[in-house]
């Protein structure tokens, strides 16, 4: 069943225009299978990466398995491959049911699926081949970035072009965010890997040293800030309020958050540099920036969260809204600890640690990773036609394990980080140190083991998601419409 | 101005859109690209020679940068172990930087010196051979690979495109200096070589 057609009526639109509209939903089920595949895979990835951290031997002797080479490969395949997914896979969704049109191109739509899924496999053999430009999360190799760019404006081309032929007036906030991101992040891409090639997999940055660092965490920060952020704004403005069937909590707040979440983030990036080469007045602008932002992303949360005002009983019953509201929360939490993270002295004992990679986390999975797995939990049973996945308690075991993996994961590192910092600058009082490198990474080995431990109860619960999604979808008959409108005419008459 | 008309319009939105989210970059990326101080080598930095480039492609390549730093920030402690604060002068001829984000090891932007080409070669063959509790991988590959000449003047032709003044001399000392060398010759050549620009380091 290639398209699925719904009577158009949406509980997230201020417009009540009834019209019938044949959605492209091929390519949206499409990306939300390969959304679990890649989410498997990334995350699979990252508990080889977490035991070789512990147990070395593990790296074999052979250089596509060894840590170094692999762990751009666990960024990029989570980041890219499994957000990235997520993203196409909610905004072709939410953008047909908020414009009340089909995708304006059926062939570019699917252009940017096979595009994007080649995009990944090249990084999947190019990154453990050692091809790599170095900047983190922009490793891959020219080549690779100019077919980025293509299936790139192709994305652009499709979404604002579906956009363009909408029925309503109104451009629905979750646009606003999803098409911010895609902008963005063309611009991002594109100046962050200027670069002059030398082989057909090898280049050099064209920008020096320090510029090249300001350029690539400037990239790096926003990668985070809109990939990571404003796209999955997008997927909470659609599918919290859709889910929780209440209106979002403050239209004047979506406004103002909004704008100043997009403008504010990209200044942000110079607190990746602190106490390094680059100027004091921009590490000092970086931080005084990265302070502010915690108001328009607390803005956000605050948004979602409230959205569920008058209907919190739903936080008991639906393991769905859990995970999105949880998900909230961790973005409330780490858009929290990123600002103090940022402030100089903080920065002075967390940068280089652990600490970081937790912050990360914090964010990567209990934000990005939970949002897009209740986002799914909504979307996949809909794209076959029926009311709800396969097995709701098979959610709820998911939501658990997620949250759970993601508390051991994360509260690991914190420690550890902490740990790593104040090992590092301890000074006797004659004034020399009292570690040795090595004693810290010692002193990290436990933390390591409860952190892999984290990383395998958070991957078994998409083990869990992914047999539930087989289920929704190999089980035939399908039910009702999933607004329980009456069946329309088939698909593709 | 009334928002409502920026919801109703998606060609005024994008643009909006695209002027806030450029000034940020603008105001904190142009002027270091202007500025002498990060532009201008600082007194005492040279162009790596070509078996140090062939080897600083191995550390990129083998993605060291994931867990070593090459940026020493000042900081007293960091100054205490790993040597003087980095200067914006020292990276000018880095394409890409190499600062890196995380120290799962040490700092290496002055471990040039500190021990001996053979520590270094036992070290990267097998790592737990001279540190014990180590959980850095081997990497016993690079000694079975040649270093070719052909490929470090492809390396320095293009470093040259980008701004590091290698002179025709330079292009016609490579062959002498690679010839019968490996990887991990390359690769601890290169890791000798970081070092502060101001000082001479002692061993």
């Amino acid at each position: 069943m290639p398209f699925v057609r719904f009577r158009y009526r949406d509980s997230t639109m201020t417009d009540s225009a009834q019209t019938t509209v044949v959605y492209n939903d091929k390519v949206v089920k499409q990306f939300a299978v390969m959304t679990l595949v890649w989410g498997i895979v990334g995350m699979t990835v990252g508990v080889l990466l977490a035991a070789q951290l512990m147990w070395p031997a593990l790296n074999f002797d052979v250089p596509w398995l060894t840590y170094s080479r692999l762990r751009p490969l666990h960024t990029n395949a989570v980041i890219f491959a499994f957000g990235g997914s997520a993203l196409f896979t909610t905004s072709y969704w939410v953008v047909q049911r908020t414009c009340g049109a089909r995708l304006i191109s059926d062939k570019l739509a699917a252009f940017t699926f096979w595009g994007w899924q080649v995009v990944i496999l090249s990084a999947a053999i190019t990154l453990p081949m050692g091809l790599t430009q170095s900047k983190e999360y922009a490793e891959l190799e020219w080549p690779i970035d100019l077919l980025i760019a293509v299936v790139w404006v192709s994305y652009a081309v499709v979404f604002f072009g579906t956009i363009m032929k909408r029925r309503v007036e109104h451009i629905y906030v979750a646009n606003w965010f999803y098409g911010a991101f895609i902008l963005t992040v063309a611009v991002l891409h594109i100046v962050n890997n200027i670069s002059i090639p030398y082989g057909p997999m090898q280049s050099y940055s064209a920008y020096p040293g320090a510029v090249d660092a300001m350029v690539q965490w400037w990239y790096g920060h926003n990668a985070v800030g809109f990939f990571l952020t404003a796209g999955f704004l997008g997927m909470m403005y659609y599918f919290v309020p859709k889910q929780a069937g209440r209106p979002i909590y403050s239209y004047r707040l979506s406004i103002v958050h909004f704008w100043a979440l997009i403008s504010i983030y990209m200044w942000a990036g110079p607190h990746h540099l602190h106490y390094t080469a680059i100027p004091d007045w921009v590490q000092s602008l970086g931080m005084v920036f990265s302070l502010i932002l915690l108001a328009p992303s607390w803005g956000g949360m605050i948004n979602g969260i409230m959205t569920l005002s008058g209907a919190w009983h739903k936080l008991r019953e639906d393991p769905i809204i859990k995970f999105l509201i949880v998900s909230l929360s961790f973005y409330g939490m780490s858009t929290f600890e990123g600002p103090m993270m940022s402030i100089k002295t903080v920065n002075a004992l967390s940068h280089y640690t652990d600490w970081t990679i937790g912050h990360v986390h914090s964010g990567a999975l209990g934000w990005v990773a939970m949002i897009s797995i209740g986002s799914l939990y909504v979307l996949i049973p809909r794209l076959v036609g029926k009311k709800e996945m396969y097995s709701v308690p098979a959610i709820n075991l998911h939501f658990w394990l997620s949250t759970i993996g993601t508390v051991l994961y994360i509260a690991a590192m914190w420690v550890a980080g902490v740990m790593q910092g104040l090992m590092w600058r301890a000074v006797d009082e004659d004034g020399t140190l009292v570690y040795t490198f090595i004693e810290s990474l010692k002193a990290t080995y436990p933390f390591y083991f409860i952190r892999l431990l984290g990383g395998v109860v958070f991957l078994s619960g998409m083990f869990v998601m992914a047999w539930n999604t087989y289920k929704t979808m190999s089980n035939p008959a399908p039910v009702a419409e999933p607004d329980d409108e009456p069946a329309t005419a088939p698909a593709g008459a | 101005m009334n928002h409502e008309k920026v919801e109703k319009h998606i060609g005024l939105m994008a643009i909006l859109i695209a002027v806030v989210i450029s000034v940020g970059g603008i105001v904190e990326i142009v002027p270091l690209m202007i500025s002498k101080s990060t532009t201008e080598a600082a007194p005492g930095v040279e162009p790596l020679e070509p078996l140090q480039v062939a080897g600083r492609d191995v550390y990129v390549r083998e993605g060291c940068y994931n867990c070593h730093s090459q940026q020493v920030r000042y900081l007293a402690e960091e100054v205490l172990r790993y040597g003087p604060a980095a200067k914006p002068g020292e990276s000018v001829y880095d394409h890409p930087f190499q600062w890196g984000s995380k120290r799962t090891g040490p700092d290496l932007s002055r471990v040039g010196g500190r021990y001996n080409d053979e520590w270094h070669e036992l070290h990267l063959m097998d790592p737990r051979a001279v540190v014990p509790e180590s959980n850095m991988p081997g990497y016993p590959w690079l000694a079975r690979k040649q270093v070719t000449a052909d490929d470090v003047r492809k390396m320095m032709g293009a470093l040259r495109t980008v701004g590091v003044p290698y002179t025709d001399a330079d292009f016609e000392a490579i062959p002498d200096a690679v010839a019968g060398k490996t990887q991990l010759d390359a690769l601890v050549a290169y890791l000798q070589s970081l070092k502060a620009s101001d000082q001479e380091v002692t061993q």
